[in-house]
């Protein structure tokens, strides 16, 4: 295997691993302010031990996060330095900001979240929960920009091959910024969302009678059944903002080969890249020019008026469908959940087992969304502006596949203990009756027992 | 566009001061926790608690200054970005192994089951001694300006045991700070060993690096700001026998001056890594790369810099505020 390949598999490697948890840590921030919020309004313990307990979960995702997070910022040098001498002039600066207002806030404050509470005032605690949630929703934003400009490019000009900035705001908030954004931020909130449910299921599984639980199932739930429509109108409206911007991206999602007016929605096909065509498909007529044009024979460009300039078929095209499939399946099972809190009842066991099977189901989403997103991008690094290939190492294959390697099995081990750590911390909560003398204090204080929490 | 006046001159300079700047408190904050968990003793776990926990609200904010340093140089220098970690390549990947297994190693212990403690504890030490050698080794192939002979090889082991023991020294200053009892009785001693080999450290890479590079021989030997820098070493030498008085000394003083060995730890931090930074100014690859001839383009840095004038005063000024925090002895790591 050459440099060139190596690099791709180990920059795939890092960075699908790295994203598992800051989509989670994005959105718990804000469930855990909530809850602290919650604790502070009601004066309820229950809230204090939902938020002992997902603070343990934050700080876990958060140290794996950080620590893959440092990995990726040497690769930038190492494996593609085509890509800071390119175009690391608006690269730069992006990522400058997001080191600079967002990596030290959420550092510094996570140590007051979590060890800080009988050093610093109730306020200065609720206050650091509140910045670390902004801390990480501001390094979403900040790496967004860099990658929706790597998708999306403006504001630039380039000078013997050279990108350098013209206008920033036009950098930041170029024309899939926007979109990816609110994107991210919902993907995250329902990947938060399940895990908490997912969580909450597995203790009641194993026996929680309390109410932390019941009361966490029930607030993801209902988070997760409001973010599920909206996600799928921001996808939506995503997908709209790609066919204008990369219709190759989209040609490729809908596997479609010849530019055609009132294309098929393809619910089902395998594109075969060699005859360019697709075996086995499953149309639904006129639906992807209905979805993309809002028309029922609305016209969308092939793959075959972009040959050599689209990226592979196969992995967007499937993608793309686990992501939408995926997403479907968390609208009805989050409704679903509602529809039995609504009316006032508990989940049946069933219910409860499907909500624990689908604790990590967010990551499949959002792994299957960036695959499309990323892949989709391809042969280019910067749309129209740099081809991946351009800005690989020259460094022996050798060492890259020693790295990789390595990389890939820490990785791997860390994957397993780090789920199968947050299933143990659930069954040892099932056991423990964690009510400190504080919650006693705070519950006479309230007049609410403090049993069963 | 603000500081639009500021030559490249200037802001390379600026560039360079920021990225020495987050070097030398990596090397000061991450170094003292890199130093505790190499002096992580497998046996005793109630040590091991303890210690664990004198660094537990500190060390992700530690380690965002090498994610700094390492944002600087790629954003200021990305030529020497690539350079650099290109030719350190398989160091600087088990460096950031180690990292990765001393980070997770720290929050997987406090939370799965007794038996398998021990192992994260261990990886932990491992993590870190692994982090601690692989820095220390680049910083001396760094130091030869990325040579590869068996000469530079030479150097850079010595500079791995260097800066280890420089860690370690300065980890078994915070805990003799943070630690009470026996815990702060094993620091003291580990402090002594520390400081034995860190001066001996400081004697063979000072002398060393005097056969490195011409110029920096004549910068420290024939011209005036030689004496100056000679001054250097001379103060380290001063300073660390002080501090060899105190470790024998303060274990008797029931208490007082405790804060004294870290004080004395990191000032020679501070004054070594004047020495390196006066020595090889201007170059951001010794003798092979200047930070002019490095700098990436002056509009993207004004626009950064815009950035780093509001922020980082901040940062600092939080992280005083949570070192004010969790000042005094350390308490047992609950979470809360």
């Amino acid at each position: 295997m050459d440099a060139f390949l190596l690099s791709r598999l180990q920059f795939a490697l890092n960075i699908s691993f790295h994203i598992l948890f800051p989509t989670i840590t994005m959105a718990m921030g804000w469930f855990l302010f909530y809850f602290k919020f919650r604790s502070n309004v009601t004066g309820h313990p229950v809230w204090m031990r939902m938020y002992r307990f997902w603070v343990r979960v934050f700080a876990l995702s958060f140290a794996l996060g950080v620590v893959s997070g440092v990995t990726m910022s040497f690769q930038f040098g190492t494996n593609w330095p085509g890509f800071m001498e390119r175009v690391g002039n608006v690269a730069g600066p992006l990522l400058g900001y997001e080191v600079l207002t967002a990596f030290f806030l959420e550092a510094t404050f996570l140590g007051i979240m979590l060890f800080g509470i009988r050093r610093v005032p109730n306020w200065l605690h609720t206050l650091s929960t509140l910045i670390v949630a902004v801390g990480t929703t501001m390094s979403a934003f900040w790496i967004l920009a860099l990658n929706s400009w790597m998708q999306t490019p403006q504001g630039h000009e380039i000078i013997d091959g050279v990108v350098y900035a013209v206008d920033w705001s036009e950098i930041i908030f170029n024309p899939s910024f926007p979109y990816r954004f609110v994107h991210m931020m919902l993907a995250s909130g329902l990947t938060a969302s399940f895990l908490i449910a997912g969580l909450s299921a597995y203790r009641m599984l194993k026996g929680d009678d309390k109410l932390a639980p019941k009361l966490a199932l029930k607030t993801a739930t209902y988070t997760a059944a409001v973010l599920i429509p909206l996600q799928i109108f921001a996808g939506d409206m995503h997908g709209l903002n790609t066919l204008e911007h990369q219709p190759q991206k989209v040609a490729a999602m809908e596997g479609l080969w010849d530019t055609t007016e009132g294309a098929p929605l393809l619910l089902f096909a395998i594109p075969d890249e060699e005859s360019r065509e697709n075996h086995f498909e499953i149309p639904v007529p006129n639906g992807a020019s209905l979805i993309l044009t809002h028309k029922m024979d609305g016209k969308i460009q092939g793959l075959n008026d972009f040959e050599g300039e689209h990226p592979p078929v196969a992995p967007v095209f499937f993608g793309f469908r686990v992501m939408v499939g995926m997403g479907f399946l968390m609208l009805a099972v989050s409704w679903l959940g509602s529809s039995y809190l609504l009316r006032g009842k508990s989940f049946p066991l069933w219910l409860k087992r499907v909500f624990a099977g689908m604790a990590f189901s967010g990551w499949i989403a959002t792994l299957a969304g960036w695959y499309v997103t990323e892949i989709g991008r391809q042969p280019y690094l910067v749309s129209g502006v740099l081809r991946t290939q351009e800005a690989v190492t020259t460094l022996p294959p050798s060492n890259i596949a020693f790295s990789f390697t390595m990389y890939a099995t820490i990785y791997t081990i860390l994957l397993f203990a780090y789920m199968g750590t947050l299933m143990l911390m659930c069954r040892r909560a099932v056991e423990i009756e964690e009510i400190s003398t504080e919650e006693r204090e705070m519950a006479k204080a309230s007049k609410m027992s403090p049993a069963n929490t | 566009m603000l500081f639009e006046n500021v030559s490249a001159e200037t802001l390379g300079n600026i560039y360079v001061g920021l990225l020495g700047l987050a070097v030398l408190l990596y090397a000061i904050l991450d170094g003292y926790d890199l130093g505790v968990g190499v002096l992580i003793p497998p046996r005793e776990e109630t040590f091991r608690d303890d210690m664990i926990a004198s660094i537990g609200p500190y060390w992700d904010a530690n380690e965002t200054w090498l994610v700094l340093a390492v944002g600087l140089l790629l954003i200021a220098f990305p030529e020497a970005h690539s350079e650099v970690l290109q030719s350190l390549y398989i160091p600087a990947t088990i460096m950031l192994l180690g990292l990765i297994l001393r980070g997770v190693s720290f929050d997987f212990r406090a939370k799965v089951v007794q038996v398998h403690k021990r192992k994260w504890d261990l990886t932990f030490k491992y993590g870190s001694l692994l982090t601690t050698l692989a820095q220390g080794y680049m910083l001396g192939i760094y130091v030869t300006g990325l040579r590869t002979d068996i000469w530079a090889q030479g150097f850079a082991l010595l500079s791995a045991i260097g800066v280890t023991a420089a860690y370690a020294f300065i980890g078994s200053c915070w805990l003799i700070l943070k630690a009470e009892n026996d815990l702060q009785a094993k620091a003291y001693y580990w402090a002594r060993r520390g400081l034995f080999a860190l001066s001996i450290g400081i004697v063979a890479v000072s002398l060393a690096n005097l056969t490195l590079h011409d110029d920096v021989r004549d910068l420290w030997l024939s011209s005036t700001i030689g004496y100056v820098l000679m001054a250097i070493p001379v103060a380290c030498f001063l300073l660390l026998s002080l501090c060899g008085v105190l470790l024998k000394k303060l274990p008797d003083a029931g208490g007082k001056g405790e804060w004294m060995p870290f004080a004395i730890a990191l000032t020679v931090f501070v004054l070594c890594f004047t020495a390196f930074g006066v020595s090889y100014y201007p170059f951001v690859i010794p003798g092979h790369l200047t930070v002019q001839d490095a700098l990436s383009d002056a509009n993207s840095l004004r626009f950064l810099l815009v950035g780093v004038v509001i922020v980082v005063p901040c940062i600092l000024a939080y992280t005083a505020m949570v070192y004010k925090i969790f000042s005094g002895k350390s308490e047992k790591l609950s979470y809360y």
